[in-house]
């Protein structure tokens, strides 16, 4: 079975196909998913701003992280228990989709990278010099383009 | 109806009509306004978790108030631009669409709820910035727009599915 006949399959299931016939199970889910980006969106800037000497300047950066960390995780669950249904309702649509793939890849990176790199930094409490900036830039850059592939897919 | 009238008219002006058929300069608009929403809407549901006393507890409201509510701001002012963009491109679709009625009428709402903590529970503030858990009437202020924003974002996620449940 390839890759395509096995999304073709997801996308027939019995369960995906009461789904697109719902009037409100797909933007219920949606807009749920959205909520998720947006929880994430505040979780992330006042880390990121803060590490670029923007935003809440004059609290330490471990702490404005370890404060907004469950919002973060609440964020990110969000995402991954409604992503994938939004996902299977379309998957063989998605297949050719390029902003699907890369929103993918960009969100296992981030994920990968919050969870070391960057955590390491804002946990730690050397916040001068330039690498906290990089850790800022690189995190919104990825967290960014998520959002734009995520946008991206549902154009027509 | 007068203003469904003077929307007929302001959908008939060519930069409405130009707006409406430029496929991807309204495409880059209706992004802009879902993109904003991280800032926007990201940082309102930290400012309105703070005064429930649900984050950031141990930030002062008053560094977030003046630190992170400029944020808040510029989101809402570009997601307002945007938004009025998307509604100059189709103003009479938009008028009808019962979605988009409630979205502006709970904007409303949400934007006396802002004013009414200003009002009240602001005043009072150097008593409680550095509590955990403010004060009753700044958690009913935090609680309530939190609601509104969450149901504006269920509106306006609901605005294309107007003929879908309603014909």
């Amino acid at each position: 079975m390839t890759l395509l006949e096995f999304f073709h399959r997801l996308e027939y299931l019995p369960l995906l196909v009461a789904m697109r016939s719902s009037p409100w199970l797909f933007p219920a889910i949606a807009t749920v998913h959205l909520l998720g980006l947006a929880i994430i969106g505040g979780a992330v800037l006042v880390v990121d701003l803060r590490l670029l000497g923007l935003g809440l300047r004059r609290q330490p950066v471990a702490r404005l992280a370890r404060q907004t960390e469950t919002l973060l995780f609440v964020g990110i669950a969000l995402m991954l228990l409604t992503g994938p249904w939004l996902f299977m309702c379309f998957a063989t649509k998605y297949y050719y989709l390029t902003a699907f793939w890369v929103k993918l890849v960009c969100f296992v990176l981030v994920l990968l990278f919050t969870l070391t790199v960057r955590r390491r930094v804002v946990m730690g409490s050397r916040t001068a010099g330039a690498a906290p900036k990089l850790v800022a830039a690189a995190s919104l850059s990825l967290w960014f383009t998520v959002a734009l592939g995520g946008r991206l897919i549902g154009f027509p | 109806m007068p203003l469904l009238e003077f929307f007929e008219w302001l959908a008939a002006t060519s930069t409405s009509a130009a707006l409406r058929e430029s496929h991807y300069l309204y495409l880059v608009i209706l992004a802009t306004h879902v993109l904003t929403l991280t800032v926007f809407l990201g940082t309102a549901i930290i400012v309105d978790l703070r005064l429930l006393g649900l984050v950031m507890t141990r930030v002062p409201v008053s560094q977030i108030l003046s630190q992170l509510v400029p944020w808040t701001t510029g989101g809402f002012v570009i997601m307002a631009a945007s938004g009025s963009l998307m509604f100059y491109a189709s103003p009479t679709d938009r008028f009808v669409n019962l979605f988009f009625r409630a979205k502006m009428a709970m904007l409303v709402l949400a934007g006396l709820a802002v004013w009414m903590f200003f009002r009240t529970a602001h005043r009072s503030i150097d008593g409680w910035d550095n509590d955990p858990v403010p004060p009753m009437a700044a958690r009913l202020a935090g609680g309530l727009t939190l609601l509104l924003w969450i149901a504006i974002l269920v509106a306006g996620r609901m605005i294309p599915y107007q003929q879908y449940w309603f014909g």
